[in-house]
């Protein structure tokens, strides 16, 4: 086994939002260190650094997960999405971010990046998500600002809209 | 409902798409300068103690630039400012003695982050500790002083007389009273502080950019303490911060040490907290001990108040408290009409975060005692509880109403608010749910709370403090001057900055809004700026994102400057239009008037810029207008300590129906209404996400947050898994309905609307949960246990032969247990005292090493929960009763915490020839370990002890000692 010091740097490579990326890194560099700092995708927050507040949510190899739990060699290779990778294109908004502005389902919108990434997730996996369901996973976040109701809102909108129904 | 002809619907935010999409620009998110340097803080893990550091290691770090003490800091600074006439030094470093845990005790400035923090662990701090103070009540026995050089720590002590309420309570057929205690809490952003600072030696300047969000007072603070002029403190905020609810204003501290960080190190330096920091360190709401009386006639009709409030505001006055207890001074009679009013203030210091701007501030402690009161008196009395709240409400014709202690509130309709709740918002459906609830047995309440919400400050309310002598002699303070500019460029667009410093209320939609109505153009026209650079832009020290000033201050300034613009480009446009000035009309992108071919809005506006020479004679050049403006109505406090604390003041109706389960005594919040009148609304949606941002905020503070110390000091909620804020499952949606009585002194008729639902929602809960268990409720949060102790009766008796568990709050670690080791007694003996054989079976031990016969040092390596991390561990023996029994004591301290403990071992000799050892001990944790492994210290500390018992039992008696899972649990169940 190779043994590291923690001042060694490696070269990461992965796929960020469908591109293929590196940067070097640290064995102890976080994930949410690597995202922010070496690959300047800052679209992802910190926010408490110990898994709680959801913040620094993003997708490895389609599933959720904390970046501030992961350091960024266990990101070797893997597919990474991010918030900055949402939107269709530079100038539209996805089903959901636009519902999320329709709804004012953000304040200050730290946390947001972190929502989003859990509810793009979700909505993939499981399209007929209902309330109950998305408040399980938006309670795996924290928000200060606007006292989840209308994310909730917000997320079942997209959800309606993405079934190809109407807004809701 | 009135009309409201000046309110546009609820545009989408122009913020949001940058919010949406990861482009928005965070403090951490701004390019860094080149040779930018980065800073770490080492805090103490000590609520008091004197301290001695050795740096030596930490300097000698490869990557480490600067290592500062408090001393460094000292020689290039002044102490903080102290809002109150007194001889304490507020430094934002520790000077030789720590006051509080996770104070500042050494600066490190690093190549990165990463090394910053590595180096934090080689510096040695050495604690000689003093008795900690937490409760305010034992703070004023004056026992042990925190600050010497005051001499107590009872650091203010005022009484207020307004009316005559001597005369209502002998008149009073009833005096009805109540004590609470409300507790530390804050509405912690997502986004923690963040700053990057710079020093110029030659300008003799410093350059920061601070997630900051005022007061801009602050400003004078900062500047001072650097010891530089106002106009060489650049300071600047981001284009967008997560969150504040007040707390950044308790970044200036760090504003400081950063500044001067970057100053010895030579290039600028980048800080950013960390969540351990923020929730340890950052700023609290202070916590409150009230006593207050109501003088009641017999129909329920309240004719005095006598309020009795102690605040603890933390181990030091930092400003800008006692701000707290004093941003109510105007309204401490609430929504009542009560003109009979004595006051008692007094704060003292505790071993405890430093208190500062929290959401709400100052309400949530006032309403929680005045609201809980109202209720009492309804009980006391055999009344309704609404009822009594009518009574006693300032009647409608009453405005602008001017109350006991000099608040003159700009307008209301209480008793409209109290319809719209019985009728729209359909309260008797709710008594009803209650009755079908209580017929089956089931633990319901319902809850009511009036607030009158200050918005707006008064710059001059903390003043109130000081004696009137006090006040003649530092002169007059007052106002709350709010400032926008509006510009045409040479194209004729529109551009606004203001100084509202906001994170995240949508500012620059409203205002969008609000200055293109005027100049008849399209919010989308108007570009809106609200990053803040004190070298470059209009501010003043009322600037910044507190006191709910935004919609009432800010944006009527806004208009202000627009109208002030338009009517400088109506003087320009009248002679082309060949009309007088006052016949300009600004509609739809096009400047007309009747009979006159319109001109382009954008040709008019660039005519100052390209034409100069052409705006006629008598009219201005409309280039630029900036507008400061402070409303006349908040004076300084007068003589009899009358002042106007706030310009405007909402209003708020709230009830609730709430359940709590029989079995685990938590509460589930049924149904909540609320009613506000917060004057004009400037835009629905951002209203209401205000009130529902305040009400979650609410619920946390009344159900799940406490910042919680020990009684020895020790911080133990250093993480969200302790400090609990509400997720979506636990914030059902409120009900809200407005109604609109728009305030008379702004110029939009607009009043706050952000701190409402935190000043009436803990007491409304609080009054609901009272109802529902028949019992007083006199603290908060309202936990489980301590809901549940109110009708299940005391804990039953630990089944015998099985210790309690610690006091829950308390880190205290206790513990018992035995093993049998198949070696004679003389050899464990021996192996206890041996150094080498030591080294070898405590668990992570790097070495041991014998002090004295009795006394043993050990370097340790021990992991607890998520930290990990190397202790010095000295343990002494005494009672030795070879080979029968020892007492061992000891402490054991590091980077991440310290611990002091002592333990019984008593070894018998089993008939196998064997030993069986009995050892129990009890021990208590501080520092970064007990603020966030807390919940995992009696686990971790088991495991520990099990390991070392396993490897003893292995070196003396031969490896028959088994190990493994199953032992482990054996092992545990005996213990």
């Amino acid at each position: 086994m190779t043994t590291l010091s923690k001042d060694d740097t490696t070269l990461i490579r992965l796929t960020l939002n469908g591109r293929e990326v590196q940067g070097r890194a640290s064995p102890r560099l976080l994930l949410s260190d690597f995202l922010r700092h070496e690959l300047g995708a800052t679209g992802t927050h910190v926010g408490c650094e110990h898994g709680v507040c959801g913040a620094c949510t993003v997708r490895v190899d389609g599933v959720m997960a904390r970046s501030c739990l992961m350091l960024a060699m266990q990101a070797e290779g893997a597919q990474v999405d991010t918030v900055e990778g949402l939107a269709p294109q530079p100038d539209r908004l996805s089903v959901l971010q636009a519902a999320f502005r329709r709804h004012h389902a953000l304040q200050c919108g730290f946390c947001t990046a972190g929502i989003l990434m859990s509810l793009d997730t979700l909505l993939r996996d499981e399209p007929d998500a209902d309330r109950t369901r998305i408040e399980e996973v938006v309670g795996g976040h924290l928000c200060r600002c606007t006292g989840y109701a209308p994310i909730i809102d917000a997320a079942l909108d997209a959800a309606a809209e993405l079934r190809g129904g109407d807004h809701v | 409902m009135t009309v409201r002809p000046d309110t546009f619907r609820s545009p989408e935010r122009v913020e949001d798409a940058a919010l949406l999409t990861g482009r928005a620009q965070f403090v951490d998110d701004l390019p860094e300068p080149g040779n930018c340097l980065h800073l770490a803080i080492l805090r103490a893990g000590e609520a008091h103690a004197k301290i001695t550091l050795d740096i030596a290691a930490a300097q000698a770090l490869p990557g480490v630039v600067a290592v500062l003490t408090g001393a460094d800091v000292a020689a290039l600074t002044k102490p903080l400012m102290v809002g109150v006439r007194l001889p304490m030094e507020c430094w934002p470093i520790a000077q030789d003695r720590v006051r509080y845990v996770g104070e500042p005790v050494a600066l490190v400035v690093a190549r990165s982050r990463y090394i910053a923090e590595d180096a934090l662990a080689l510096i040695d701090v050495v604690y000689e500790k003093l008795p900690a103070v937490v409760a305010p009540r034992d703070a004023l026995a004056d026992e042990t002083v925190l600050h010497e050089s005051v001499g107590s720590n009872l650091v203010s002590d005022r009484s207020y007389r307004y009316g005559d309420p001597e005369a209502a309570f002998e008149e009073a057929t009833h005096r009805v009273e109540i004590s609470v205690s409300y507790p530390r809490n804050a509405v912690t952003p997502i986004e923690c502080y963040g700053l990057i600072a710079a020093y110029d030696p030659f300008e003799e300047a410093y350059d920061v950019t601070a997630n900051f969000q005022g007061p801009f007072s602050i400003h004078s603070v900062i500047s001072r303490a650097l010891k530089v002029p106002g106009n060489r403190l650049r300071l600047r905020t981001p284009p967008s911060s997560g969150g504040s609810y007040g707390v950044k204003q308790g970044i200036f501290p760090y504003i400081v040490l950063a500044s001067v960080a970057a100053r010895v190190a030579g290039a600028p330096v980048k800080w950013v907290e960390d969540r351990l920091e923020h929730l340890t360190a950052s700023v609290s709401a202070t916590n409150r001990e009230t006593t207050l009386a109501a003088a009641v006639d017999a129909e329920g009709r309240v004719t005095a108040l006598d309020w009795d409030q102690l605040e603890d505001v933390g181990a030091y006055i930092r400003a800008p408290e006692p701000a707290t207890l004093y941003r109510m001074h105007g309204n401490m009679c609430g929504a009542y009409d009560i003109q009979n009013l004595s006051i008692r203030n007094r704060v003292v210091v505790t071993n405890k975060t430093p208190t500062g701007l929290v959401r709400g501030f100052g309400g949530p402690q006032v309403y929680f005692a005045l609201e809980r009161l109202m209720r009492k008196i309804a009980v006391t009395l055999g009344l309704d509880p609404l009822e009594v709240i009518e009574r006693n409400l300032i009647p409608a014709e009453a405005f602008p109403y001017r109350t006991a202690s000099g608040a003159l509130y700009d307008s209301g309709d209480y008793q409209k608010a109290l319809e719209i709740g019985r009728t729209d918002a359909r309260l008797a459906e709710l008594l009803e749910r209650r009755d079908v609830a209580r017929a089956e047995g089931r633990l319901y309440g319902i809850g009511y709370a009036v607030a009158v919400e200050p918005s707006v400050s008064n710059m001059g309310y903390v003043s109130t403090v000081l004696t009137k002598e006090e006040r003649a002699k530092s002169g007059p303070k007052n106002g709350a001057q709010a400032t926008a500019t509006v510009a045409l460029d040479p194209l004729g667009s529109v551009s606004v900055h203001v100084a509202s410093a906001p994170q995240g209320q949508g500012h620059r939609t409203v205002l969008a809004g609000v200055v293109g109505k005027v100049l008849g153009l399209p919010a989308e026209a108007v570009q809106v700026r609200t990053d803040l650079d004190t070298g470059k832009d209009a501010w003043s020290i009322a600037s910044g994102n507190y006191s709910s000033r935004f919609a009432a201050a800010v944006a009527g300034t806004g208009k202000l400057a627009a109208t002030r613009m338009r009517d400088r480009l109506a003087a320009i446009a009248a002679p082309m239009l060949g009309v007088s000035a006052e016949e300009v009309q600004f509609e739809g992108g096009m400047v007309t008037a009747e009979g006159a071919k319109p001109i382009p809005f954008a040709r008019l506006a660039a005519t100052s810029h390209w034409a100069p020479g052409t705006v006629p004679e008598g009219a201005e050049q409309a280039l630029r207008e900036t507008v400061y403006w402070t409303p006349p109505q908040l004076e300084a406090p007068d003589e009899a300590d009358r002042v106007n604390s706030s310009l405007c003041h909402g209003f708020i109706f709230d009830f609730c129906g709430v359940e709590i389960d029989r079995l685990t005594g938590a509460l589930r919040i049924d149904r909540y209404v609320t009613v506000h009148d917060c004057g004009r609304i400037l835009h629905q949606g951002m209203v209401d996400g205000q009130i529902r941002g305040g009400y979650a905020n609410a619920i946390g503070a009344a159900l799940y947050e406490e910042y919680a110390y020990d009684a020895g000091g020790a911080f133990l909620t250093g993480t969200f898994a302790d400090y609990l804020v509400p997720t979506a499952t636990e914030v059902p949606a409120p009900e809200i309905h407005h109604l609109e009585t728009p305030s008379p002194f702004t110029p939009l008729g607009a009043k706050g609307v952000g701190e409402g639902n935190c000043m009436s929602t803990p007491a409304c809960l609080a009054n609901a949960a009272s109802d529902a268990l028949g019992a007083e409720i006199l603290t908060l949060p309202m936990t489980p246990a301590r809901l549940r102790a109110h009708f299940a009766g005391e804990e039953p008796a630990a089944p015998e032969g099985v210790k309690p568990a610690a006091a829950p709050g308390g880190r205290g670690l206790t513990g018992s247990g035995e093993v049998e080791i198949a070696a004679p007694r003389q050899t464990v003996w021996d192996t206890l005292l041996d150094p080498e054989t030591l080294e070898r079976i405590v668990p992570g031990c790097h070495g041991v090493k014998k002090v004295t016969d009795t006394h043993f040092r050990a370097d340790v390596t021990l992991g607890v929960g998520p930290v990990k991390g190397r202790y010095t561990v000295d343990v002494k023996l005494t009672d030795l009763v070879e080979p029968q029994s020892a007492t061992l004591s000891g402490g054991a301290r590091g980077a991440l915490g310290s611990g002091e403990g002592s333990g019984r071992v008593v070894l018998e000799e089993t008939p196998e020839g064997g030993t069986r050892m009995r050892y129990d001990y009890e021990a208590q944790v501080g520092g970064k370990v007990a603020a966030v492994g807390g919940r995992m210290l009696d686990g971790a500390a088991k495991v520990v002890i099990g390991q070392f018992f396993r490897a003893l039992a292995a070196q003396t008696g031969g490896g028959t000692a088994k190990s493994g899972l199953l032992d482990r649990l054996m092992f545990w169940r005996r213990s």
